[in-house]
């Protein structure tokens, strides 16, 4: 390793000690703000280190290249935004709260290595790191059922596709004698039919730990559970950083090997794509949860991204990154709304919770009105663009089914949003003592939804600085 | 520019208003009555300025602002209007500035929200009829969905919330299948030329195989033909004319189809002329379902606002066959009917809303006799239930008057299947005069006569219909050019 390459990976690095020393900290003495404070500025200063890497190779684990930074900045946006609303969540509990910011920054550190992976022993690690920090992050507040009931889930589960996951990359070693995902590219584009008595299994055995981290169907079974037990504010990262991370990986592998090219491959993914986007929004439809609404959400919205990653080339690669960040913006933004609104006994999750919102806190429900309607891909907000660009890419391939499917399901989780967005118009039937239990003021989050508000228009009505940052990021894949 | 201050003027607008309506709902109307005036009086110099007297355009769009706006897939924020569009845009502002008055005492709860919703509506309807560039128009489209949504679901009636679900998932469904039409559109012709845009002017003349052209072509259709809305996809219509208020029903049933008359002008005929032609033929038989079918519904109804709502399909049938018929006399007077018929349709969904108002019953059976009491509310109702039973010297009699004489160019019996559907339109006209307003009172009902305000608004849609009947020239005048320019296309 030579100084550049130290310099090349500064931005793991910082995040990597801003852990150590938060954890340091937490040793000396007990500070909650001080916790944050430090988490907040070692996460600024790995954002500010990406704008000076120069892009390069290190070592034959990382990539350091513009697209694995693009998402580094993203992930790392994403767990700033994060950290803040935990805050005023966690004032609000009474569990020791400074760890959560040391479990934080590790599965972020996690999350990184996953977009900037070219191996499968970078892969793995990165997924590992992101993993177990991720268990004691959903089981964290330890002293109620369901967090510790959705950790447990989740550590079992995530274990096993884990294991599926090795098995997986060691039958694609045994096959090709690689784990480099450019040489098993290189390999992948001359093989032939003898190859296919190991690749394949392994191929499909990878493919179910992918499908487990992303929650596509039909490894999605933990999903809602987990969504609707962690703490919000941690189903928030998993389903952003968490998943984002393994998107990145998942693009870049794609694309590189040409994997959509490949016939089976292709057809498992459209099948594993329609099964999702439909099944997401099915499911959803008989929700009353909204965790577990947005959980279901989420399910289809992977659906959609699998429809742009499968058209491949530089407008499905193009629609991918763009609907992964749009799909950040919106996810944190209705998480955010939901860890604010939450009380100290358990998170506003019941219908109930939001029955009347707009005539409570008109503000917040505007927020969450204007998440929803960007996750149902109306006009204005990120979401529009993002639908639009990913329907572009598959109407340029010519991708009928695919985008029917989209078109269809789309219509039916409008249905759903439609219901949410309505409750919070409607006069609420509740007392007015348990109106006021909700109203509690938390400048840190209020910040972070405004913000992500912003974005979440700006991406709407102008993307274009965003699109020209996406194609030079992902100039580097094709 | 004078075109993006149009749109900009009622966003900032809507915005303004919901804020001034914390200090107080009145600043709140004020500010979205001067809103919608202000567009009102900038669109009449517009159209001062390019069809006064001795004034001779040399350009069929007289209006124009283009700016680049997502260069990476070559969209661009292009705005131009042309005779077609400016009578549009009159006509939406005018029934704009008649919503907010209407809506004056009868919304009284989220004040500033709804005119939100209201403003930023007509700008999303004004986005439509000036967009030239595909992606815009789209996204315009789609603008204009929420705020009905909002419109029906939040100020409506008992069964609002169902009825605003309906509305927002046939809309967006069929939305998305014009998405879809759009983008293949915008791919053939890269495909055809390296080119990629989404200009309405460079993708006129895009070479498409029949085969393709007619699915493009059908994707946008059924976009069109469900907001219009064209039997079989009408449903949502009754449902939510029904549930809204008044205003939201004048912009419902009047201004979102006028919305979607509007597309396949535009779009359908310049664009595919060939899959347009073959397609004709089942498209005016739909629409000739549709005036006899929403015909007689129309009479077998109880339900004041749904009613209304099957008689607004019925002359929308209207509108469907003139436009398909492909004359230029029959086109021209799908254009009259589109503006006579929001007048006129706009006018008594206000009568309705007025009597609703007054005896919280919308059900004919409950009604009879009240001219007694409320002459001046019920001679405003005969005239316009006249109006719309196509009596000559009303602007809707020359609308259907013209699209009959057009089909009947092209296809015989189409008009004359048509032409009953004037016919059975006398029936429920003034079936609905008879069971409200004449007999006697049977409910012994004391009602407070028309309001000032709501005087001055019903006078002037009278004016304005009769100015229309019997002077219809300034709108041919205004759409002559168009008019010519479309059928020719795809002759």
């Amino acid at each position: 390793m030579t100084a550049a390459d130290v310099l090349a990976l500064l931005p793991l690095l910082l995040v990597a000690a801003t852990s150590v020393v938060v954890m340091l900290t937490i040793a000396v003495g007990r500070n909650h703000a001080v916790a944050l404070g430090l988490t907040l500025i070692g996460l600024a200063a790995s954002f500010c280190s990406i704008f000076f890497v120069h892009p390069r190779q290190v070592t034959t684990l990382l990539i350091m290249d513009n697209y694995a930074l693009f998402f580094m900045g993203l992930i790392v946006a994403a767990t700033f935004a994060v950290s803040l609303l935990s805050y005023g969540y966690l004032a609000k509990r009474e569990d020791a709260k400074e760890e959560f910011y040391v479990l934080l920054l590790v599965a972020t550190l996690g999350a990184m290595v996953l977009a900037a992976s070219s191996h499968f022993a970078s892969f793995f690690l990165g997924l590992e790191i992101l993993s177990v920090a991720l268990y004691s992050l959903i089981a964290y507040l330890h002293e109620r059922p369901l967090p510790v009931e959705a950790g447990m889930k989740y550590l079992v589960l995530a274990a096993t596709s884990a294991a599926f996951l090795l098995f997986g990359i060691a039958l694609v070693y045994a096959d090709l004698g690689t784990m480099d995902f450019a040489q098993i590219a290189h390999l992948l584009a001359g093989a032939s039919g003898q190859h296919l008595a190991l690749l394949l299994p392994g191929v499909a055995l990878i493919v179910t730990g992918i499908g487990f981290k992303l929650a596509l169907v039909p490894f999605h079974m933990w999903t809602q559970d987990v969504y609707e037990g962690a703490p919000a504010p941690v189903t928030a990262f998993v389903a952003t950083v968490s998943k984002g991370g393994m998107f990145a990986l998942l693009l870049r592998y794609f694309t590189q090997s040409g994997a959509n090219h490949f016939a089976p491959v292709f057809l498992v993914f459209a099948i594993i794509a329609i099964a999702s986007m439909l099944a997401g929004n099915l499911l959803a439809l008989f929700q009353t949860n909204v965790k577990r609404i947005l959980a279901y959400s989420s399910i289809a919205h992977m659906g959609y991204l699998l429809v742009a990653l499968q058209v491949g080339g530089l407008i499905g690669a193009g629609a991918v990154v763009f609907y992964l960040v749009a799909y950040f913006a919106m996810t944190l933004g209705a998480f955010g709304v939901v860890t604010v609104l939450s009380e100290e006994q358990r998170d506003a999750d019941q219908l109930e919770d939001y029955r009347g919102l707009f005539w409570r806190r008109p503000a917040l429900a505007l927020v969450f009105t204007l998440m929803l309607l960007s996750l149902a891909g109306i006009p204005l907000t990120a979401g529009f663009i993002g639908e639009f660009y990913i329907v572009a890419a598959g109407v340029a391939v010519n991708a009928w089914t695919l985008i029917l499917v989209l078109v269809v399901s789309s219509a039916i989780g409008l249905f759903y949003y439609a219901r949410l967005i309505m409750v919070l118009y409607q006069q609420p039937a509740g007392s007015e003592q348990a109106q006021q239990t909700l109203h509690v003021w938390t400048p840190a989050a209020s910040l972070v939804l405004a913000l992500l508000t912003v974005i979440l228009v700006w991406l709407g009505v102008y993307p274009t600085l965003l699109l020209k940052v996406i194609q030079t990021a992902i100039a580097a894949l094709v | 520019m004078i075109l993006a201050w149009l749109i900009g003027i009622l966003l900032v607008g809507g915005i303004l208003a919901w804020l001034a309506a914390r200090s107080h709902p009145l600043l709140c109307r004020w500010i979205s009555l001067a809103a919608v005036s202000a567009d009102l009086v900038l669109a009449l110099c517009v159209a001062v300025r390019n069809f006064g007297p001795g004034h001779i355009r040399t350009n069929e769009w007289f209006e124009q602002a283009d700016w680049s706006w997502i260069p990476q897939f070559g969209i661009h924020f292009h705005l131009a209007m042309d005779g077609l569009s400016l009578l549009l845009v009159l006509l939406t502002l005018f029934l704009g500035i008649v919503s907010v008055l209407i809506s004056w005492t009868e919304i009284t709860e989220a004040v500033g929200f709804f005119h939100f919703n209201l403003l930023w509506i007509l700008a999303g309807i004004l986005g439509v009829f000036l967009s030239l560039d595909l992606f815009l128009f789209y996204f315009c489209w789609e603008l204009m969905l929420v705020p009905m949504y909002f419109l029906i679901a939040v100020w409506g009636r008992e069964r609002r919330v169902y009825a605003a679900v309906k509305f927002f998932l046939f809309t967006q469904l069929s939305g998305l299948l014009m998405l879809i039409a759009i983008l293949s559109l915008y791919f053939a012709h890269h495909h055809a030329t390296g080119i990629y845009t989404f200009e309405y002017m460079e993708l006129l003349g895009t070479p498409l195989s029949p085969h393709a052209a007619m699915w493009i072509m059908l994707g946008f259709f059924i976009a069109f033909a469900v907001k219009l809305p064209m039997f079989p996809f009408h449903t949502w219509l009754p449902d939510a004319c029904a549930e809204a208020s008044t205003a939201t029903n004048v912009v419902l049933a009047s201004l979102l189809a006028t919305t979607a008359a509007y597309g396949m002008i535009r779009f359908l005929f310049p664009l595919f002329p060939r899959a347009t032609h073959e397609f004709a033929p089942v498209a005016m038989t739909l629409g000739v379902i549709g005036i006899l079918y929403g015909a007689v519904l129309a009479f077998s109804q109880t339900d004041l606002m749904r009613l209304l709502a099957y008689a607004s399909i019925s002359h929308l049938g209207f509108v469907l066959l003139g436009i398909f018929a492909g004359t230029t006399i029959a086109l021209q007077g799908a254009v009259m009917t589109m503006i006579a018929h929001g007048i006129s349709t706009g006018a008594l969904f206000i009568v309705a809303g007025a009597l609703q108002a007054r005896m919280r019953t919308r059900e004919l059976d409950a009604m009879g006799g009240l001219w007694d009491t409320v002459p001046r509310l019920s001679g405003a109702a005969l005239f316009f239930a006249l109006a719309s039973l196509g009596l000559p010297g009303l602007g809707d009699f020359i609308g259907e008057f013209l699209i009959l004489l057009g089909t009947y160019q092209a296809h015989v019996a189409m008009a004359a299947v048509a032409a009953c559907g004037v016919l059975a339109a006398t029936f429920y006209a003034l079936r609905f005069v008879q069971r409200a307003f004449q007999g006697p009172n049977t409910h012994q009902r004391r009602l407070p006569d028309l309001a000032v305000r709501e005087g001055l608004l019903l006078g002037a849609m009278i004016v304005l219909l009769l100015w229309l009947g019997l002077y219809p020239q300034p709108v041919f005048h205004t759409f002559a050019q168009a008019a010519n320019h479309f059928p020719a296309l795809w002759r």
